[in-house]
Order: structure tokens, then C-alpha cells, then sequence
């Protein structure tokens, strides 16, 4: 208490000095006074009363010293002198401090801004209890790693497996919220009854799902994430138990989901519905359309539930050898799933920033470097004055601390603009779920870091010119007064530091130009289509209002027709599909008169109408394109890709060849009646897989995608066919009109490696600039202290030439040797990088060739200007200097 | 000891409130002669260590300040106690009676009881 008191009280004494000062002195002088008069009083003489009034005192100066050093607190009086002064200092070089706290600024933004989505994507554990436990669990194929779950397989995972405290599945799925005038199509998924209890997330308002409510034939009931709630029902408190016609069927809502729920996998899953297992694809075992996840008992590790449930599918492939052949179990962590594919991008990406950051460090700290040695003289003068190496040394850390604040802080600043202009270049799609990129900086994880980052920084300014500066020998070097000695010395470490700085550059600049290669390979991939001119929309067809399919297939042709009839139109097709997408949506299928062993021959079906292939401009190698004809009452038909052709009918003409299901059942046997190129089915980074088109007619689906393609800008077509779906059918849902290309570079593979290349390239070029900058200051800092020399070596008779090919040499030396540097960090760093190239070799010799031939150019370029000076140096003038 | 000893600062906080208790409101002069005295000159205290000792207790709030004029009619900054500076002055004596009963134990040893 006292002490806080005495505390508060110094603080204050911080102010109103002048007043104090003169008090002292009155209550001294009247304490002299009084003394004096006892001294009189005592029989002294005059001359002998001052006298042992004034050695009474012990030296008033040194009390007066005390005196205010208790009044208020010299330490913090000190920090406060020295912030002005460094302040002061700072402005008194605006050209300094601007490029300094601009550096600063930008690579802790740069920094940090990666931290805060590292931090979201991988370090912050997944919302829901225990989340370390919950795993991924799903079947595998040959082709997929990670393939769908079939229903009834799950059923006997769920049964037989020992190393699941629950097990619960999920899949995709899609809603037509009826509104009265038209039908809203709303992203949903369904899952298992246990699903919301596996991740450990209740409702926040209404019930759970109970046991059994999965099962089919249960009433239809929904439970709404919080932002459906908001948005489709404004938030209404007695929202529970009311009935919405989801796709023309009533459903009770029983629960609405916490706010802070989230699931990445089905990230914009609005209505979550019981799985209900009815369809005919959960009642078949060889169909596939569920991924499970599961939580761990206690002590269990991640193997030995692979082991556990790889023992149990083989089990059941022994059971079931027609739908189960090589069907398999994969398990990976949840996060792993959620966070895995964007992780060595986000790593890459930090490193980048940091690297940025260390870059701008290094610069400040050559430029604190020779700022110091002008400041040589002013600290020998200051240390022989009386002022304590300690006190010099103080002054140091709080300049750097000043530095840093000032630039970190903007830096901080920046980082929240930065982290939300980020979020606004990811394609919606990605941030479905993911609350975690649009949260803001401030995590525990974020404060630490930057603390972290800013007591790094202080100490590195602190240190570089302190060191520097041998504060002990000051007093020789104010003797001195010499240049020589001290100028070599800085040569040495700001040379090297120079050093530092190309190789940082050099390393950025090859991971730029590998990415940016990469960016270029991806986009040129062959898609076997022409993308311009292609409008696309995906379109729901209720099953209530469409229950056969010939009702679907007329509904469709009206739908072609009349869009076919809209201005501009060339031709219109559509597709279970589209392509660019994702290799999925598979049959297994068999030849008929080949030899078969029961494997699954693994190819991408889709359906498509007679003009769809044309439509795309995909070349049609031999045969013919369907007709719209070709309905279920005629014999059906098929057209396969040039893969499918190349892998079973090598040397041989697939047309006319007849293939079927696994069991070859006659309704399923189609005929090859036409070979088109690869369409890219696949997005762009993965292979092309064999392929299947079968005509949309004999196989027709409620949700498909429509493209069209006309004569002029692909989207402004698009409200038109909007309206007329409209008019023709108010209830029939239409999702994401856009156009292909805007579909093919959101698509992740291409986002990601541009995003990365765009991001890394900016790295990049800032990192040169720093690196150039910093070269040309350490090349002109040269020159200007070697003015003497050259000036003898001029006297002596030497050329303009051969001293400016002396300055180039030693600029050609550092560069070389951060060059070398670079190189090396270089070929380390690209081979971690090895997985998010695309069509190129993390040692790809043309790129690591012109980025060091551009950066030696760049380098001696920045060198030649004061090697020029330097060369023009006048002898009389430079020996007149000294 | 014939040299004069300087004050410690622990014990100093305690003889200036009890100079100012014993005398009321007073001077630095007069509370650096009072305690000159009382220790029967054995102590010597300069502005060094009195003034910032005063204004210590002055900021933990046991004395207050404030200017008038001395016997002598010389214009002077008198010292008077507070309540807190009473209450401390309780406290320091109990403490300090506690601690020198303990060590004169020490220093003088009475014979264990056989």
C-alpha cells in the first residue's frame, strides 16, 4: 500500500520539476540559515558559522542529487529523455526513418498476416471436444486414396470395429426450400444419428438427433446452423418445432446448432438432416456416397484403428467379393483432412513472410551500422564526459525500442487490413466453414508472436550497433578520431550483411519464378475444350414435382429448347458434370468378350445430352456424338475418352465394343459408339482418368449443370437463362451461374498456386529491392571512405578505369558470394517446396539459371553508379579532405 | 567510538516520526538537531540522507509538508504527522521492541534452568 502510494507519488514528480527545484533550494537554504544563527548564537565567528554550516551539510549538491532522485523515479526520467532524444534523432534522418519503419511495417505485416492464417488453418485445435481423438475414416480404392463409404459397409464398421468410442457418417447434399414463388436451393447434409455427439457439439437450442432417427422411414425432421437460422427465419426464438417443405416435403426442425459450429468438410451445409438410408444408393453396397468419422476410445492410436478396420474390410471383401473387391480402410486425423492440403502452401507462404522480414531486419541494421559510425565521435565525447557505458548503452536499446515499436506497430496495423483483404481474395467455396480465415489477429498464438517478434527485433538494433561499436574503446577512438580502422571494421560486417541480404533475395526470387513457372504449366494444361464463351449453371430438378424419369427428360428438352432459342446462343449442352471439377461420380465397369477377374475398372461416368461434347469444342477422335433421340427406348449407347480407349483397347478399335455393369446385365450393356480426346474432367493438377459419356436420356439425373455457349460475353447470358428456367418452372432450383473459366480459376488447385505465386512473387520483389538497395549503400559507403585512397592511387597515376573495376571487383565479390549463398539456401528451400509445384522440378535449371544471371545483372547495375563516382574522383580534391 | 556514526536508513524513518510526535510540527533543522541530540551526538545526519528521507515518508503519506516561519522568523518548511504516520509509528516500535528482545537474548544468554 505505502509503496504503491510512494510509487504513484515519483511519477508524479515526474512533472512540475522547475517548482520542486526551487523549493529545495528555499527549505536548503533556510536549513544553511538556521544553522548559522545556532553557530552565532554558540559564540562563532561569522567566517567560522558559514564554515561549519556548510560542512554540516555533507555537500549540498550531492543532497540536492538525492533529493531528486527520490522525488521521482531516474530510471523512468531517463527512458523518457532518451525516447525524445531517439525521437528527435529519428527525425532529424526522415529519409531514414520513413524507408526504416516502411521495411519494418512491411515485413512484420507480411509476417504476421501468415502467422494469423497458420494459426487459424493449423495451430488452433478444430471446435469441437476432444478433437485430437476424431478421425477421418473412409474406404479406399485403388484409384481413390479416400473413397466414399458405401451404407451397409459402414453399418458393419460401425458393428464389428473395437477401436471407436463412435462411429457416425456424413454426406453432401441439397434442399429445395419452397417459398412460396421460387424454390431456393439450399446447400445440406445428412448424416447418421450419433454424428453430432461423435464431435462432441450440441444444439444450442431444440434437441439432438436421437438413436434411430437415422433410420429409414423415421419422420422427417432438420436441424439449422445458427447462420440459417438468422437467414432464412430472422433468428426467431420459437423457430423449433416448426415444419418447412424442404424439396416438397415437409420437415419438423428439432435443433438449431451453436454459432461457433463448423465443419469444414460440408462447410456450407445450411440444414442437417437425418440420413434416412432409403435411396437406392444406400441400399446398395457397390454405391458409395458417405464419408465416416470417427472418435477414438482412450488409447487407441490412429494405427491401430487402420489395422482394426483394414482387417475388417478385408473380412468383408472375402464376404462380399463382388461389391467389396479392394475396397479397403483409410483413417487420418480430422484436422489432418480439414487443414492438410493447404499446409505446405501456408507453411511456404510464412516462410516467405519471414524471410521478407529477416530481409528488412538486415537492411535496418546495415543502415543502424552506418549511422552508428557517424555517431562515433558523439558517444566518445558523451563517455568522457561521465556517462556510464550502461547509460550509453541504455540510449541504444531505446532507440532500437523506438524503431521497433513505431515500425512493428504500423506493421500490426497493417497486418488486420492485410489479413482482410487476404480473406477477400479466397473464393467463398473455401471459406464455407472455415470461420477461422475471417477471424481477426488477435489469438493468444498471434499476441505471443508478436511480442516475440518485437523483443527479437529490439535486441538485433540494439545489439548490431553496440557491438559495433566496442563501447569500451570509445575513449581511443575519440583520441583517434581516426576513420580507418573502424571504416574496415564496418566494411566487414555490413559487407556481410550485404551478403545475407542477396541471398535472401536469390532464394525468393527462384521460389517466385519456380511458382510462377508452375502457375504457367497449370494454366496451359491440354482440357481438350475450348472454356471461353461458355456459360454455366447448375440446376435441381425436385423429385416431388418430376417423381419418373421421363419426366425429368422432358422437362430437360423443353429446358434446351428454349434456352437453345435465347439470342447469341450457339449451341447448349448438359452434364451430371462439369469438367475441370473432379475425377468422381465413377461405375465399374466390364467388357463384354474380355477376360474378367472381378477387379473394378474404375472410370469416370457422366451423363450428358447429345450437343454437350460439341458444345465444349471437344474433338470427337472417331465415330459419332449421341442424338437426343436416344432415349431409354432406344439401345444404349456410349462415347469414351481417349484413355479409356488407350488403357483396354490397346491396338485395337474400341467402336462397336460393348461393355456393361460388373455383372454384365443386359440392361446396363451399352455400345462405344464414339472416342472423344481427354476432357479434363479432373481439376488441373490431378491426371486424367478413363472416362465414360453416356447420354443424358437413357440415364437421366435431377441435378445437373447446363452449358451454353454463345456468340457473346458468356455472362451476360446468364440472367436471361435464369428467367426462362424461371418461367418455365418456378420450384426448379438454379445454383452458381458463372462461367467456366471464372469455375476453372476458382477451382483450389489453380487459386492456391496463384494465390502463392502472386504472394511469393510480391515477396520476391520486395526482397530485391532491399537486397539492391542495400548493396548499392554498402558500394557507395565504400567509395566514400576509400575517397583517400583512390585519391593516391588517381595521384599515383592509376586510370579511371582500373579504379572503377577496383570499386566493381568488391561489389562483384559480395554479389558472387551472395549469390553462392543464395544458391545453396536456394536448393535446399525449393525441394520442401517439391509438393505444390505443378510441371516443374524443384532444381529447374532455366529458372535457378536467369534468376542468377537477372540478379548479377541487377547487383552490378546498383554497384555501377558509385564504382562510376568513384572513378570521377577528382585526386586534389580527395587528398584536400583529409 | 569516537567517529560519528551515520544513521542507517531502516531505523531513520523512526526517529524522524518519533522527533516529530515528541515535538510537533517541525523543521528539517530542528528534527536533524533533535536527533543529533538525542543520540547524544553520536549520530550525524546531512541533507543527503535527511531531506530524501523526509520526502519518502512524506510520499508514503506518514508526514505532511508545508511552508511557515521558524522561532527565529526565518521562513522554513514544517513537518507534521499524519494519521498513517501514527499508526506507523505503532507498528515500527512493536517491531522494533520485538526485534531488540530477541537479540539482547543473544547478547546476553540467561542460563538454561538446570
Amino acid at each position: 500500500m505505502k509503496s504503491i502510494r510512494a510509487f504513484i507519488r515519483r511519477c508524479a514528480g515526474l512533472f512540475g520539476k522547475d517548482r520542486r527545484e526551487q523549493e529545495i533550494a528555499e527549505e536548503f537554504q533556510a536549513h544553511v540559515q538556521m544553522q548559522i544563527d545556532e553557530n552565532l548564537r554558540r559564540g562563532m565567528t561569522q567566517e567560522q558559522a558559514l564554515r561549519d554550516a556548510r560542512l554540516r551539510s555533507g555537500g549540498l549538491t550531492a543532497a540536492k542529487e538525492a533529493y531528486r532522485d527520490r522525488s521521482t523515479l531516474p530510471i523512468l526520467e531517463d527512458l523518457i529523455r532518451d525516447t525524445f532524444l531517439a525521437v528527435r534523432k529519428l527525425r532529424q534522418r526522415p529519409l531514414f526513418a520513413a524507408t526504416s519503419l516502411l521495411m519494418l511495417a512491411i515485413g512484420v505485416a507480411a509476417s504476421m498476416t501468415l502467422f494469423a492464417f497458420v494459426d487459424g488453418a493449423l495451430l488452433q485445435p478444430l471446435p469441437y471436444r476432444d478433437p485430437n481423438r476424431l478421425m477421418d475414416v473412409t474406404e479406399t480404392t485403388g484409384r481413390f486414396r479416400r473413397a466414399n463409404l458405401s451404407y451397409l459397409d459402414y453399418l458393419d464398421w460401425k458393428k464389428l470395429n473395437r477401436v471407436f468410442n463412435s462411429f457416425d457418417a456424413y454426406t453432401g447434399g441439397g434442399y429445395l426450400l419452397n417459398t412460396g414463388t421460387v424454390s431456393m436451393p439450399i446447400p445440406a447434409a445428412r448424416v447418421t444419428d450419433g454424428f453430432f455427439r461423435t464431435l462432441g457439439v450440441t444444439p444450442a437450442l431444440g434437441r439432438d438427433f436421437y438413436a434411430g432417427e437415422d433410420l429409414p422411414g423415421k419422420p422427417d425432421t432438420v436441424i439449422l446452423t445458427d447462420a440459417a437460422w438468422h437467414k432464412r427465419f430472422g433468428g426467431a426464438k420459437d423457430v423449433i418445432g416448426r415444419t418447412v417443405r424442404l424439396s416438397g416435403v415437409p420437415h419438423t426442425i428439432v435443433g438449431v446448432l451453436p454459432s461457433s459450429f463448423q465443419f469444414a468438410p460440408r462447410g456450407d451445409a445450411e440444414l442437417w438432416t437425418p440420413l434416412h438410408a432409403s435411396s437406392s444408393c444406400e441400399t446398395n453396397r457397390a454405391c458409395h456416397d458417405l464419408y465416416g468419422v470417427g472418435r477414438l476410445r482412450e488409447g487407441i492410436t490412429m494405427q491401430a484403428a487402420l489395422a482394426n478396420l483394414t482387417s475388417i474390410a478385408a473380412e468383408l471383401e472375402r464376404r462380399y467379393p463382388g461389391s467389396n473387391r479392394e475396397q479397403g480402410a483409410t483413417v487420418q486425423p480430422l484436422a489432418e483432412l480439414i487443414a492438410g492440403d493447404v499446409r505446405p502452401i501456408l507453411l511456404m507462404l510464412l516462410c516467405g513472410g519471414a524471410l521478407l522480414l529477416l530481409i528488412a531486419c538486415v537492411n535496418i541494421a546495415s543502415l543502424l551500422l552506418a549511422h552508428s559510425e557517424s555517431r562515433r565521435r558523439e558517444l566518445a565525447v558523451r563517455s568522457s564526459l561521465g556517462a556510464s557505458r550502461g547509460r550509453l548503452l541504455s540510449q541504444f536499446v531505446t532507440e532500437a525500442l523506438v524503431l521497433v515499436i513505431a515500425g512493428a506497430g504500423s506493421g500490426f496495423l497493417l497486418t488486420g487490413f492485410a489479413v482482410r483483404g487476404l480473406v477477400r481474395l479466397i473464393p467463398e467455396y473455401m471459406l464455407a466453414g472455415r470461420p477461422y480465415l475471417e477471424s481477426g489477429v488477435l489469438t493468444l498464438h498471434g499476441l505471443v508472436m508478436g511480442a516475440v517478434l518485437t523483443m527479437l527485433m529490439a535486441a538485433w538494433f540494439t545489439i548490431i550497433p553496440s557491438v559495433h561499436l566496442h563501447l569500451s574503446d570509445l575513449q581511443t577512438s575519440l583520441a583517434e578520431g581516426s576513420r580507418g580502422s573502424a571504416g574496415r571494421m564496418w566494411r566487414r560486417l555490413g559487407s556481410n550483411l550485404v551478403i545475407i541480404e542477396l541471398a535472401i533475395a536469390l532464394v525468393l526470387l527462384v521460389a517466385a519464378g519456380l511458382l510462377t513457372k508452375s502457375v504457367s504449366r497449370l494454366t496451359h494444361v491440354e482440357l481438350n475444350l475450348v472454356a471461353d464463351h461458355l456459360a454455366v449453371l447448375d440446376v435441381a430438378v425436385p423429385a416431388y414435382r418430376y417423381p419418373k424419369d421421363e419426366q425429368v427428360t422432358t422437362f430437360t428438352q423443353r429446358m434446351l429448347e428454349q434456352l437453345r432459342a435465347l439470342p447469341g446462343v450457339v449451341s447448349i449442352g448438359l452434364a451430371t458434370d462439369l469438367p475441370v471439377n473432379f475425377n468422381g461420380n465413377t461405375d465399374w465397369i466390364r467388357f463384354a468378350g474380355k477376360p474378367y477377374h472381378g477387379e473394378h475398372n474404375e472410370v469416370n461416368e457422366r451423363d450428358v445430352t447429345g450437343d454437350y461434347l460439341r458444345t465444349l469444342k471437344a474433338p470427337l477422335l472417331r465415330g459419332r456424338y449421341f442424338s437426343d433421340v436416344e432415349d431409354a427406348s432406344k439401345p444404349r449407347v456410349a462415347i469414351v475418352n481417349e484413355a479409356l480407349a488407350r488403357q483396354y483397347f490397346p491396338g485395337e478399335d474400341p467402336i462397336g465394343k460393348r461393355f456393361g455393369n460388373t455383372d454384365l446385365k443386359p440392361d446396363t450393356m451399352k455400345e462405344i459408339v464414339g472416342v472423344v480426346a481427354d476432357v479434363r474432367e479432373g481439376s488441373l493438377d490431378s491426371p486424367i482418368w478413363p472416362a465414360e459419356y453416356l447420354p443424358f436420356n437413357q440415364n437421366p439425373a435431377r441435378n445437373f449443370s447446363v452449358a451454353v455457349r454463345t456468340v457473346q460475353a458468356e455472362e451476360t447470358i446468364l440472367p436471361l437463362m435464369m428467367s426462362t428456367i424461371r418461367r418455365l418452372d418456378p420450384e426448379v432450383g438454379i445454383m452458381n451461374p458463372g462461367t467456366l473459366n471464372q469455375r476453372i480459376d476458382d477451382s483450389p488447385s489453380s487459386y492456391l498456386h496463384r494465390l502463392s505465386a502472386f504472394l511469393v512473387a510480391g515477396f520476391a520483389g520486395i526482397a530485391l529491392l532491399l537486397g539492391v538497395v542495400g548493396l548499392y549503400g554498402v558500394v557507395a559507403y565504400s567509395v566514400s571512405q576509400r575517397t583517400r585512397e583512390i585519391g593516391i592511387r588517381m595521384a599515383l597515376g592509376a586510370e579511371q578505369r582500373s579504379v572503377s573495376r577496383l570499386i566493381l571487383r568488391e561489389a562483384g565479390r559480395l554479389t558472387a558470394a551472395g549469390i553462392a549463398g543464395g544458391l545453396v539456401c536456394a536448393l535446399f528451400a525449393t525441394t520442401l517446396m517439391k509438393k505444390i509445384l505443378f510441371g516443374v522440378t524443384a532444381w529447374d535449371v532455366p529458372t535457378l539459371a536467369s534468376v542468377v544471371v537477372f540478379l548479377a545483372v541487377v547487383s552490378l547495375l546498383a554497384s555501377y553508379i558509385p564504382a562510376r563516382r568513384a572513378a570521377r574522383v577528382n585526386p586534389v580534391e580527395a587528398l584536400r579532405t583529409e | 567510538m569516537g567517529e560519528k556514526t551515520d544513521v542507517w536508513q531502516g531505523t531513520l524513518a523512526l526517529m524522524v516520526l518519533k522527533t516529530i510526535e515528541a515535538m510537533g510540527p517541525l523543521h528539517g533543522y530542528g528534527i536533524a538537531r533533535r536527533i543529533e541530540q538525542i543520540s547524544g551526538d553520536q549520530l550525524s545526519l546531512n541533507y543527503g540522507t535527511l531531506y530524501p528521507a523526509l520526502l519518502k515518508l512524506e510520499q508514503e503519506g506518514a508526514i505532511a509538508s508545508e511552508w511557515g516561519t521558524s522561532e527565529n522568523n526565518r521562513k522554513a518548511k514544517f513537518y507534521k504527522l499524519t494519521r498513517a504516520g501514527r499508526r506507523q509509528i505503532e507498528q515500527a516500535t512493536r517491531e522494533w521492541e520485538q526485534t531488540t528482545s530477541i537479540l539482547t537474548r543473544f547478547l546476553k544468554p540467561v542460563k538454561e534452568p538446570a
